[in-house]
């Protein structure tokens, strides 16, 4: 139940900005010796009018939802209560849902039931009511003090302060959760393979027994097939999109036309915007029978799901990552410095070759890592053109599988959230985080490194 | 007094960006073996001029150069022209310092390089060597050759400029305002570089300031819109103009 005194207290506040508003402009004083405006002591008793009770509001509801919850559990007759606390917690949903006006198959205790209304009515009663007192005191209190020299500009930036950090801790505490969420399961998964099974391990099968009974292998983790295929499609895919990417930055910048320019960048640039699942059947049903088509008509072996098909159109993916990025960095050189190299005689190719590229080349590195980043997270691609089986080869022409398949094939479908099985989704979950946090920090070294050497 | 020989020779030159004229008809001589300086008021022309004798208007699109300019009785005007060639004969000097983001060493050694005008590596060290001396800045840097060029200071990177643009041993070396990111000492010395240069080299110096135009020139020519207002010795320039403009802008009355 959404509550009316929300819609008080919001309302209160709005008219609060132009109550405090004209108790500012009524003592000019206040005006010229604190250095504020009018309209920062309208924000400051909206602030004061809102915020505390809003921020009691929220506490009473988590307060009074755990209490209403243990308090109709003590409500239910003993000989009713299940033992189990499992089935004590579905007990207290279903009554939960009588009392909310819904029907429940289980037999619920009325006296429950109506304990809870009770006391949730009682609740709410109690939240709107002193929301509103509180929002209306403080509120109050505030008005009077807008006389007393209070400095509301003041006020107003550390308010801006706290909020601006809040907002940087939500994005940190977010990161820091997903890691520690990885590094549990992780946990658990080592705890039923080893990691030198895992990080050197040469098989990789980890389809088990799901019911006891049920006929199957024996699980087995061996990582180094997985992440030998991630590898063999990130190379094929950036050796496509380097040098195609890093040469079309090169034209772009510095050889096109200002028309030319307009007109290509954009396009390379709609390639980023294509869905990942687009270039994925793109990949499946178009370049890999293509593939395979060709080489066997030059005798070679090979399938329809190919590391080579997977990695071009990945490659194709990741090109405006390198291209645009290079030709924003190659654009910032200076012109000063093109005019210093063919004022010695240079020619264009000469300037590029030993004078722009290398002033740019931390921007092109960072271009670069970027793009690897990406394609060794990529999953849709790879998961329509790659192939399942984990197999461990150099030949480009075969079927390989990379991380991010065998975390989609592990938890696609029913099983138990708490198997081996499901724990090694995590465990490659958090060695691919490794690998491209690695990439990442290798890459602001080295921008750092030769940022400082160049500029 | 050895007789002036003619280094460059413009002949009714117009220059155009797009549809606006930006050089009217100009006509000088530019003796060799001197400094030559280009005043006006900004927006005149003469950096515009300055950069057609590298062919440098060549990298702006909508510029276009007609008459004839002949160094050495060649006109470097002409479309087949080979421009590595002449701007290895005509080096440039720009307004701020601008060294490549490489060592000392590779700075100078860059012309050379690429034009492969040494042998081997002890000749391109002597050339470095030269070149640094020849800038004044051997005894400075002679140490650090291998520290980047960018961290050394205003006036050592203007020198190390200078120094790179003699490497490639020009005849003829541009200056676009070359003091006017430095201060008084750095200036200084350039000013006096520019006196040793000339000894073996023809040097033009675009300048916004006039008494550096007449402490370092023999000749000076004043533009205004494009137009070449007066070009004479620079003492009388400076103490007798044959024009009203010219009065009034070396003695502040406008510009």
């Amino acid at each position: 139940m959404f509550d009316i005194s929300l819609y008080f207290i919001f309302l209160l506040g709005l008219s609060s900005y132009y109550i405090g508003k004209n108790r500012a402009k009524k003592n000019i004083n206040l005006i010229t010796e604190t250095g504020g405006l009018e309209s920062h002591y309208g924000m400051y008793l909206v602030i004061w009018t809102i915020l505390p009770a809003f921020i009691f509001y929220l506490i009473w509801s988590v307060i009074s939802n755990y209490l209403i919850k243990e308090a109709t559990l003590g409500s239910i007759p003993n000989d009713l209560l299940p033992n189990n606390l499992s089935m004590q917690k579905l007990f207290l949903d279903s009554i939960i849902v009588v009392a909310k006006g819904g029907s429940s198959l289980s037999k619920v205790p009325e006296i429950s039931v109506a304990f809870y209304q009770n006391f949730a009515f009682y609740s709410t009663l109690g939240k709107s009511i002193s929301t509103i007192s509180i929002s209306l005191i403080s509120f109050f209190i505030f008005y009077k003090k807008i006389d007393s020299n209070v400095r509301a500009k003041n006020f107003l930036e550390r308010i801006i302060l706290v909020f601006l950090f809040i907002s940087s801790i939500i994005a940190i505490m977010t990161t820091v959760g997903i890691i520690l969420s990885l590094i549990v399961e992780t946990t658990k998964f080592f705890q039923d393979v080893t990691i030198f099974e895992y990080f050197f391990g040469l098989l990789w099968s980890p389809q088990m027994a799901l019911r006891e009974g049920q006929v199957a292998a024996e699980g087995s983790f061996g990582a180094v097939p997985v992440f030998a295929g991630t590898f063999l499609i990130t190379i094929i895919a950036m050796a496509l999109a380097g040098p195609v990417g890093l040469f079309s930055a090169i034209y772009l910048s510095e050889y096109a036309s200002k028309n030319t320019r307009k007109i290509v960048k954009p396009t390379i640039e709609v390639l980023a915007g294509v869905p990942t699942v687009v270039y994925g059947f793109f990949a499946a049903l178009v370049v890999g029978p293509f593939i395979r088509r060709t080489s066997e008509s030059f005798g070679l072996a090979s399938s329809s799901e190919s590391a080579l098909a997977a990695g071009l159109v990945m490659g194709i993916m990741i090109i405006p990552f390198i291209s645009s990025l290079s030709d924003d960095v190659i654009n910032s050189v200076p012109q000063s410095l093109r005019e210093a190299s063919f004022g010695v005689g240079a020619t264009k190719s000469e300037t590029i070759k030993k004078v722009i590229i290398p002033a740019a080349l931390p921007g092109i590195v960072a271009a670069f890592m970027l793009a690897i980043s990406r394609a060794i997270g990529e999953t849709m691609i790879v998961v329509m053109a790659a192939g399942l089986s984990a197999k461990l080869t150099a030949n480009p022409l075969d079927s390989v599988t990379t991380v991010t398949v065998q975390i989609v094939t592990l938890l696609v479908g029913d099983h138990e959230f708490d198997s081996t099985k499901t724990m090694a989704a995590f465990a490659l979950g958090m060695t691919l985080f490794a690998i491209t946090l690695i990439l990442n920090i290798y890459a602001i070294r080295v921008v750092k490194k030769y940022r400082e050497k160049y500029d | 007094m050895i007789k002036e020989q003619t280094k460059l020779d413009i002949d009714n030159v117009d220059v155009f960006y797009g549809k606006k004229q930006a050089i009217f008809n100009v006509d000088l001589e530019i003796k060799k073996n001197q400094v030559t300086a280009f005043i006006g008021p900004s927006g005149c022309g003469k950096s515009t001029l300055l950069r057609c004798f590298n062919r440098m208007n060549d990298l702006i699109d909508i510029c276009k150069v007609s008459g004839s300019i002949l160094l050495d009785s060649v006109n470097i005007l002409d479309k087949k022209l080979d421009l590595v060639r002449l701007r290895t004969k005509v080096g440039m000097v720009f307004q701020k310092p601008n060294p490549f983001p490489k060592s000392i060493y590779d700075n100078v050694a860059y012309g050379p390089k690429i034009h492969g005008l040494c042998e081997d590596i002890s000749e391109l060290d002597e050339v470095v060597e030269k070149s640094l001396k020849s800038a004044g800045l051997w005894n400075e840097v002679k140490d650090r050759l291998n520290e980047p060029g960018t961290g050394i200071s205003g006036g050592q990177q203007q020198r190390l400029c200078i120094a790179r643009a003699i490497a490639t041993n020009p005849d003829v070396i541009l200056m676009d305002e070359p003091c006017s990111a430095l201060d008084p000492i750095a200036t200084a010395r350039v000013e006096e570089l520019m006196q040793e240069l000339k000894k073996n080299y023809t040097i033009i110096v675009v300048t916004h300031n006039m008494q550096q135009a007449a402490r370092v020139s023999e000749k000076t020519a004043f533009f205004h819109l494009g137009h070449l207002i007066e070009f004479g010795n620079t003492e009388e320039i400076f103490t007798s103009p044959n024009e009203i403009k010219t009065q009034d802008y070396i003695t502040g009355r406008f510009g």
